[in-house]
């Protein structure tokens, strides 16, 4: 388990855009979730993870926020709403963007060391 | 100590709000990030059913020495058959909302497996209303 992975170290190796929270980038990454239902992200998702989704509103702030990730990334090519970007800047959430699939987003993820949080 | 939040129907810009706020304030408080966290699915669980679904209603916690509380009332449609919402996978909500990543069946069940005690009670045309339980740890097992 690479415990020093940061989020700014994924914005280098993904090539990501930062749409949002660019203050927060030395957030340290703990494990990695990939998942576009909400409800499944709040109940997988946990404190420090990077989270992979495709949605782009912005209840995924919220989301973030409750479940304490330390990086969205939106993978697919989608741009996040407006509100969405403005939301992640209020709550100091790193918005990723790329033009990457999920699946490509998470092998890139996984091959840097961060693996899935394993449930209790 | 409560929390007592209004939730409005549709308004998808606020909603989860009402649960951040009570997650916050529970870790400010002292209570373990856990704990915290199991209240804070809840309550984000029973606003966005609210969101979803009601017209509108409220959310709020009671914070006691050994547990907290979890309320939520709303006026909306009410569910016809409360065995059935909480199957995994069971939803009623519009495609729309779907799209949206909301909706997927997983509300009822995630409150169930987060909480200690859970009761629904429901009126077709009227309204739901939800009592959740978690226990705080004990200070030996914390």
């Amino acid at each position: 388990m690479n415990h020093q992975v940061r989020v700014r170290d994924i914005v280098n190796e993904l090539e990501c855009e930062v749409a949002a929270g660019a203050g927060w980038l030395d957030n340290q990454v703990s494990f990695g979730y990939s998942s576009d239902l909400l409800s499944d992200v709040m109940a997988g998702a946990g404190q420090g993870d990077v989270w992979v989704t495709v949605q782009i509103h912005q209840n995924i702030v919220a989301v973030a926020s409750l479940t304490g990730v330390s990086a969205i990334i939106v993978a697919g090519g989608a741009n996040p709403a407006h509100e969405t970007v403005l939301k992640a800047d209020e709550e100091g959430i790193p918005l990723l963007t790329t033009a990457k699939p999920s699946f490509e987003v998470s092998g890139m993820l996984y091959l840097m060391g961060i693996r899935g949080r394993v449930k209790k | 100590m409560r929390l007592e939040y209004h939730v409005v129907g549709r308004d998808f810009q606020a909603a989860g709000g009402a649960a951040a706020k009570i997650k916050r304030t529970l870790r400010q408080i002292g209570i373990d990030a856990e704990t915290a966290r199991r209240v804070g699915i809840v309550a984000y669980e029973a606003e966005m059913n609210i969101v979803i679904h009601a017209y509108r209603g409220t959310v709020g916690i009671d914070i006691l020495p050994e547990r907290v509380n979890i309320y939520a009332d709303d006026e909306g449609p009410g569910i016809s058959d409360i065995a059935l919402a909480m199957q995994v996978g069971y939803s009623t909500a519009p495609e729309d909302i779907r799209e949206m990543g909301f909706g997927a069946g997983l509300g009822l069940p995630n409150m169930k497996r987060y909480s200690d005690e859970l009761e629904v009670e429901s009126q077709v045309g009227s309204g739901t209303s939800i009592r959740a339980v978690i226990n705080l740890p004990t200070k030996e097992g914390s």
